[in-house]
């Protein structure tokens, strides 16, 4: 009876679940478009944006990122090489490693790696900032002070994602690069030269730019998830943890989700 | 209930009926007041009455359920945008616990209202800060991040960041609570000479009567979310009513009765009695 009763409770709940899901989105489809807004067209209509606030950012985003996203992005080209030469040996093909290589980590590999990393170091951080400064009422003092918090906060991170995120992108498409040139190097007969110009040949410039407009798309999945987990921070000091670990897990999970719907358009464009 | 538009030279602020909820529970049953030009007007109240959220509420940080708050002639509910940010470049807010930035230093904190909203010029904008700091007694400290003040220096700090735009209305949440009687005093002390220097008219919110007694021109003693006294010193001095004399004579609660009015405050969506 109860069992039964739970059951046909089932649909209900899909369905509150499906439209709490719709709401957050849209929550941070606004939010986005928010922050894009004040970036993008506020300084052409008088308002002011915060260039060292977005500096401060970039550095913390992006500048202090690059040892672990340089040393992650070597080891897993140098695991794609190991793992492709594994197959590519068995057909006789092992001069096709660099193209393994190289097609994997700039159209996949390097942005979704970039972004994970990046979750961790500034998506969770930009939800425990915001979420500490909510708990502090510091929110509810720029708001007072007739300074907008998301001009004030999320704006700049805004930003300075949409510049790093990217940029921090090549960058681990080149170091990926560099891991797999090293096994070309020990273990199948390529030089440092030869191994990258396989590496050019394998690559259209359409290959890096869909990989640069992912990881551009990312950055704002990321941006918004974090803050907006940061301004939904309740009160006390626990709810910081809430948010922040809630941050990391659904960022992760909508960049993936934005992954697959990206990809499956290009394959489908691409087709004919 | 008349919704005219008071006109300059009318309250500065101006409470009619006002009415807020958090979620399903009604913390501020219906309250009126109004608080003149250049008037200090102190809101008393035990701890929970509804002090803190009755200020949120002036600020515009909370939405009234019901009636309405004038601010310099606005209702602040139906304000826009534009209009809202005139009345809050004109107002100081100093809160409960300070709410300095924790990532800026204090002249930093000082100086974010001039940055945001004047074009002043670095160099005049660090002499301000270091009047305002002056102001408070916190000349030397404008380096410090606020997580190295003590409390009742953050407290300062963040009156100093409320005066940063020579506000018309300042509003201050406990400004001396937790502190010793000698800051306690300074505060206060603080308070008189806004009031005297600048013609500021201030909202206090307290639970010190001490102080309470030093720096208003008005009280207003809140019980539960109502208004239970208002008046000068000395009418709420005087006052016979039984609820606003435990609360100036200090009379502890009943035990029993305290829990009786606990546990109806908790199962009940308390309507107001009129
Ligand atoms: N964010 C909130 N959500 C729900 N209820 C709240 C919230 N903030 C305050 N309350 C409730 O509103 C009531 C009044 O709280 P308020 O903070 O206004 O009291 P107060 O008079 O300022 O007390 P104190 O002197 O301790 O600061 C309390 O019963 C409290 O439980
Ligand atoms: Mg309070």
């Amino acid at each position: 009876m109860k069992a039964a009763y739970k059951v046909a409770a089932v649909p209900d709940r899909v369905g509150l679940e499906t439209l709490k899901g719709l709401a957050y989105i849209g929550g941070l489809a606004r939010l986005a478009g928010e922050a894009a807004y004040i970036t993008l067209v506020g300084p052409f209509r008088g308002q002011r944006l915060r260039p060292q606030r977005a500096f401060h950012q970039a550095m913390a985003v992006g500048v202090r990122a690059i040892p672990i996203v340089s040393l992650i992005s070597f080891f897993v080209g140098l695991i794609m090489a190991l793992q492709s030469a594994y197959e590519l040996q068995r057909l006789g093909a092992i001069q096709f490693v660099a193209d393994a290589v190289a097609i994997s980590i700039v159209r996949e590999l390097g942005p979704l790696i970039t972004a994970i990393i990046v979750i961790g170091r500034s998506g969770s951080a930009f939800a425990a900032e915001i979420g500490t400064m909510k708990v502090t009422e510091e929110v509810d003092a720029l708001e007072t002070m007739a300074v907008p918090p998301v001009a004030f906060l999320v704006a700049p991170k805004f930003l300075a994602m949409l510049v790093m995120v990217p940029c921090l992108t090549i960058w681990a498409d080149f170091m990926g690069v560099m891991g797999g040139c090293l096994f070309g190097v020990a273990g199948a007969n390529f030089t440092f030269v030869s191994y990258l110009k396989a590496t050019s040949d394998a690559l259209v410039l359409h290959d890096i730019s869909t990989g640069l407009a992912k990881s551009a798309l990312f950055s704002v999945v990321i941006t918004a998830v974090g803050c907006q987990e940061g301004f939904s921070t309740g009160a006390g000091a626990e709810e910081i943890g809430r948010s922040t670990t809630a941050a990391v897990v659904n960022s992760i999970f909508l960049v993936i989700l934005v992954d697959l719907v990206f990809t499956t358009l290009f394959y489908i464009t691409n087709r004919v | 209930m008349s919704e005219s538009i008071p006109e300059a030279g009318r309250p500065v602020i101006s409470v009619t009926d006002l009415r807020v909820n958090y979620g399903e529970r009604e913390i501020l049953h219906g309250i009126s007041f109004d608080v003149e030009r250049g008037e200090t007007l102190v809101i008393l109240g035990g701890s929970g009455s509804g002090k803190s959220t009755l200020l949120r509420t002036l600020v515009g940080l909370e939405k009234p359920s019901g009636g309405a708050v004038w601010i310099r002639g606005v209702n602040i509910a139906q304000a826009s945008a534009r209009e809202m940010d005139e009345i809050r470049k004109k107002m100081g807010v100093s809160f409960q616990g300070g709410a300095l930035f924790g990532s800026m230093t204090v002249g930093d904190n000082v100086a974010l209202p001039l940055r945001e909203h004047t074009r002043l010029e670095e160099s005049t904008i660090e002499i301000m800060v270091r009047i305002k700091l002056e102001q408070v007694g916190l000349a030397s400290f404008e380096d410090f991040m606020p997580s190295q003040l003590s409390g009742g220096m953050k407290k300062r700090a963040a009156v100093a960041r409320a005066l940063a735009l020579d506000p018309e209305i300042l509003f201050f949440d406990e400004p001396s609570a937790g502190l010793d009687p000698i800051i306690a005093a300074g505060i206060d002390e603080l308070i008189l000479e806004l009031k005297k220097a600048y013609a500021m008219s201030m909202v206090v919110v307290t639970h010190e009567l001490a102080s309470a007694f030093l720096i208003a021109d008005r009280m207003l003693l809140i019980d539960r979310g109502s208004v239970i006294a208002m008046g000068a010193k000395k009418e709420l001095a005087d006052s016979t009513n039984p609820r606003v004399r435990q609360f100036l004579d200090r009379v502890p609660e009943p035990q029993v009765e305290d829990e009786l009015n606990y546990l109806q405050m908790l199962t009940e969506d308390r309507k107001p009695r009129h």
